[in-house]
């Protein structure tokens, strides 16, 4: 569904991304895993042409990005991000309604369309339609902003840390409830994360990222099982390194008296 | 006050014209391009100095400066175009409204773009907003209310600053100020004020209600406030609608400088040639000096009345002592018709001179009668003048004639000499002759012992394209050759500043007894 061939981009002498090759398969959701500075969200936006590659291209269903207008590929194409961006001066309808609008839907169908979209992300329409961004939580507003991405029924859909800036419950509720959603709606989706947990949640396959080049690409037990370099294998650890210190507290917490 | 009330529609449609034309105009030039230098400092930097740089120039300098400005533009697009450019009146007003509008909208709408969260502008790419999506759906509504607010500043200073374009010709509120100021009729300066900040206060207020409306999408409040905005512009400019062709024959159009003397004559001369001829006249009050000048000669106002002396020394630059007021007069004839094709219908018969005034006890204190007897006692005397006397090539003569050398010169505006000059604020004055204000308030002029100042004969000077269209209008004006004495100037001007009545009144009251005679 999802092809990134070659793709490399530079800023002067310094190289951000480089001879980066991807492929996405229909329905599946491809974890983008690095650092900071890993080059990672650079990748993201040369899917959809919000920076342009200076090398290699992307193409989509088989189709040369290039081939489209920017604004008309990124129509068809969800986006959502960790900042959220939604538009203060807009109601919660209508930033949900901006790529129909876009598109030119009738109004009856953009409508029904958005309640639709509330609904679908557990927001009640009614209550949240007229709300201003400024009055909703960060995590109705992180709702918020996966409808508006879902808005124009895209078949790709593209993730930038879009829970990184929750607090760890409703990050974990909002991990699990987006898991399901996207079972649902089987929609192709790139996900950018540094979280290995949320990485491992919610990848079908994870692709490690490392100042630019692609370290390793495969499922979650793939990696976990058969690290290909070093930072591939710490990375890993991680997690089980959490887990251990979580478990050490739980046995000191059950040998304590009284307890 | 019921005659300021009658004059109150005209001024403000005059004002409201000129205020919302260079506020319009202000809009279309700086929003435009404040979104075009927004976030590139290259560009950024030096526009808003240099709009900056205009802010910092004097609103009445910077409207008196759009005159000559004008004229040589003019000159240029008369030559290569055919196109005439009128560089007095609403044109020099506007330009130069519109240069003061520019800046606070111009940093507002570069600050508010600036001030819009480039995530917002990345997520409104994201979602598949063209460019012009983006500044018309995000960008713009976001950075609005700060270039509204610059905007709502800009409208404040417009509508004062307004209040100065009367003496560059554009008829505005200011006319019942520099004319009230001038004659002493504080009725009419405070109608002037009040209404000049009843109109700031009411196109702020509109804005605002505008601007909410449109930011909450209370489309009603947006509405009424968007239909208020138009019936205000609908009002403005009626009377540019107009088509030409149904405007009555131009009027004689009659200019006066910014003193009472000549406010009383423009009425007169107006007057006269109504009587005389039924032609419609207007007069244009309350001109700079020069204004008034460049305006007779470039054929937008046709009569005014000017003073040999000024034309002896200011535009044929005459220093030599003249010996009689019968040869200047003959020669500024002559120079006026040679050189700007202006006629002199007549000389009015009274003089309104330079002269040097003290109070009456002062001097005699000090045993001075003759300026000759000033020059020991000048280093420790304050001299006050009007605006352009010490920048006038009469005073350097004077200086040179007498070796006058005093502790100090103050300018102020000519209606305030007198009163200061009285309550001993400065100890002489500049006087002109014929102010009732003179033998009024106890001031003795002093006598003139060595000619230094030329003679100052009142002239009706016509306008080259009067003088061939319309000659009847000058021989009724050439008919009040020798009627006005220096005494009975002295007492028209007094009836004014003094008995408060208006000039109209006692131009009509002085050719009603001319009649009779």
């Amino acid at each position: 569904m999802i092809e990134l061939a070659r793709l490399g981009k530079r800023y002067g002498a310094v190289a951000a991304v480089e001879d980066l090759s991807l492929t996405v398969a229909r329905g599946e959701l491809l974890v983008l895993l690095g650092g900071s500075g890993s080059g990672k969200t650079t990748t993201l936006k040369m899917v959809n042409r919000l920076i342009e590659p200076s090398a290699g291209c992307v193409r989509i269903a088989g189709r040369d990005t290039r081939e489209l207008a920017a604004h008309a590929l990124r129509r068809g194409i969800g986006y959502c991000f960790q900042q959220v961006g939604l538009f203060p001066h807009l109601s919660v309808a209508r930033n949900v309604a901006i790529t129909p609008q876009l598109l030119g839907w009738s109004a009856p169908r953009i409508a029904a369309r958005v309640d639709e979209l509330l609904n679908l992300v557990e927001l009640e329409p009614s209550a949240f339609r007229e709300r201003r961004p400024s009055q909703l939580s960060g995590g109705e507003q992180q709702r918020v902003g996966l409808a508006r991405a879902l808005a124009a029924e895209p078949e790709v859909v593209l993730l930038d840390e879009p829970f990184g800036a929750l607090d760890p419950l409703t990050r974990d509720r909002l991990q699990r409830w987006f898991g399901a959603l996207r079972r649902r709606l089987g929609f192709t989706a790139i996900f950018v994360t540094h979280d290995m947990v949320e990485a491992l949640a919610l990848g079908d396959r994870i692709a490690v990222l490392n100042r630019g080049r692609l370290a390793q690409v495969g499922t979650p037990t793939e990696l976990l099982n058969a690290p290909a370099d070093a930072y591939v294998a710490e990375l890993m650890a991680t997690p089980r390194r959490q887990a251990a210190i979580v478990d050490r507290f739980l046995a000191s917490a059950a040998r304590a008296p009284g307890a | 006050m019921a005659e300021q009330l009658r004059l109150l529609p005209g001024y403000l449609t005059a004002h409201l014209q000129l205020t919302l034309a260079a506020l319009l105009l202000a809009v279309a030039i700086a929003v435009p391009l404040g979104l075009a230098v927004a976030r590139r400092s290259r560009l950024e930097t030096p526009l808003l100095g240099l709009a900056g740089v205009v802010q910092t120039i004097p609103g009445l300098a910077l409207l008196a400066i759009m005159v000559p400005a004008l004229a040589m533009l003019g000159q240029l697009t008369q030559r290569t175009l055919g196109l005439e450019l009128r560089s007095i009146g609403f044109l020099p007003a506007l330009i130069a409204l519109t240069l003061y509008a520019l800046l606070p909208i111009l940093r507002n709408t570069v600050v508010g773009i600036g001030g819009v969260d480039p995530a917002l502008v990345e997520a409104a790419r994201g979602v598949g907003m063209t460019e012009s999506d983006v500044l018309r759906r995000v960008t713009l509504p976001l950075a609005m209310p700060v270039i509204v607010a610059g905007l709502r500043t800009a409208t404040v200073w417009v509508v004062g600053t307004a209040t100065l374009s009367t003496p560059v010709g554009a008829t505005s509120l200011g006319n019942f100020i520099f004319s009230g100021l001038q004659t002493r009729n504080y009725a009419a300066v405070l109608v002037g004020c009040v209404a000049a900040a009843g109109l700031a206060l009411v196109l702020d207020q509109l804005i605002r209600l505008l601007e909410t409306g449109l930011r909450e999408s209370r489309r009603g409040l947006a509405a009424t406030a968007l239909a208020l905005f138009a019936a205000l512009c609908a009002v403005a400019f009626a009377s540019f609608a107009i088509p030409s062709g149904a405007v009555a024959a131009r009027p004689v159009v009659i200019g006066a400088k910014t003193f009472t003397e000549q406010y009383v004559l423009a009425e007169l001369l107006a007057a006269r040639i109504t009587d005389r001829t039924g032609l419609p006249t207007r007069t244009l009050p309350s001109l700079g000096s020069t204004v008034a000048f460049d305006a007779l000669r470039a054929g937008q106002i046709d009569v005014y009345v000017d003073y040999s002396g000024t034309v002896w020394a200011t535009l044929m630059r005459r220093s030599e002592l003249p010996d009689d007021r019968a040869r200047v007069l003959l020669e500024v004839a002559e120079f006026l018709r040679a050189e700007h094709g202006i006629e002199v219908a007549a000389a009015l018969g009274f003089e309104n001179t330079y002269a040097l005034g003290m109070r009456a006890d002062h001097a005699r204190r000090l045993g001075i009668e003759r300026i000759s007897q000033l020059a020991a006692h000048a280093p420790r005397l304050e001299i006050g003048g009007d605006y352009e006397f010490f920048q006038r090539p009469e005073w350097r003569t004077l200086q040179r004639v007498y070796g006058l050398a005093f502790a100090a010169e103050r300018s102020m505006d000519s209606s305030l000499m007198y009163q200061a000059v009285s309550e001993g604020e400065v100890d002489v004055i500049t006087a002109f002759s014929t102010d009732g204000r003179i033998a009024a308030q106890g001031i003795m002029l002093l006598l003139d012992d060595r000619g230094a100042i030329p003679p100052y004969d009142a002239i009706v000077m016509v306008g080259a394209r009067l003088a061939s269209e319309q000659p009847e209008a000058v021989a009724a004006l050439a008919g009040l050759a020798g009627t006005i004495d220096d005494d009975r100037m002295r007492r028209m001007n007094l009836a004014v500043d003094q008995d408060g009545r208006s000039p109209a009144e006692v131009a009509r009251e002085f050719l009603r007894t001319l009649n009779a005679r």
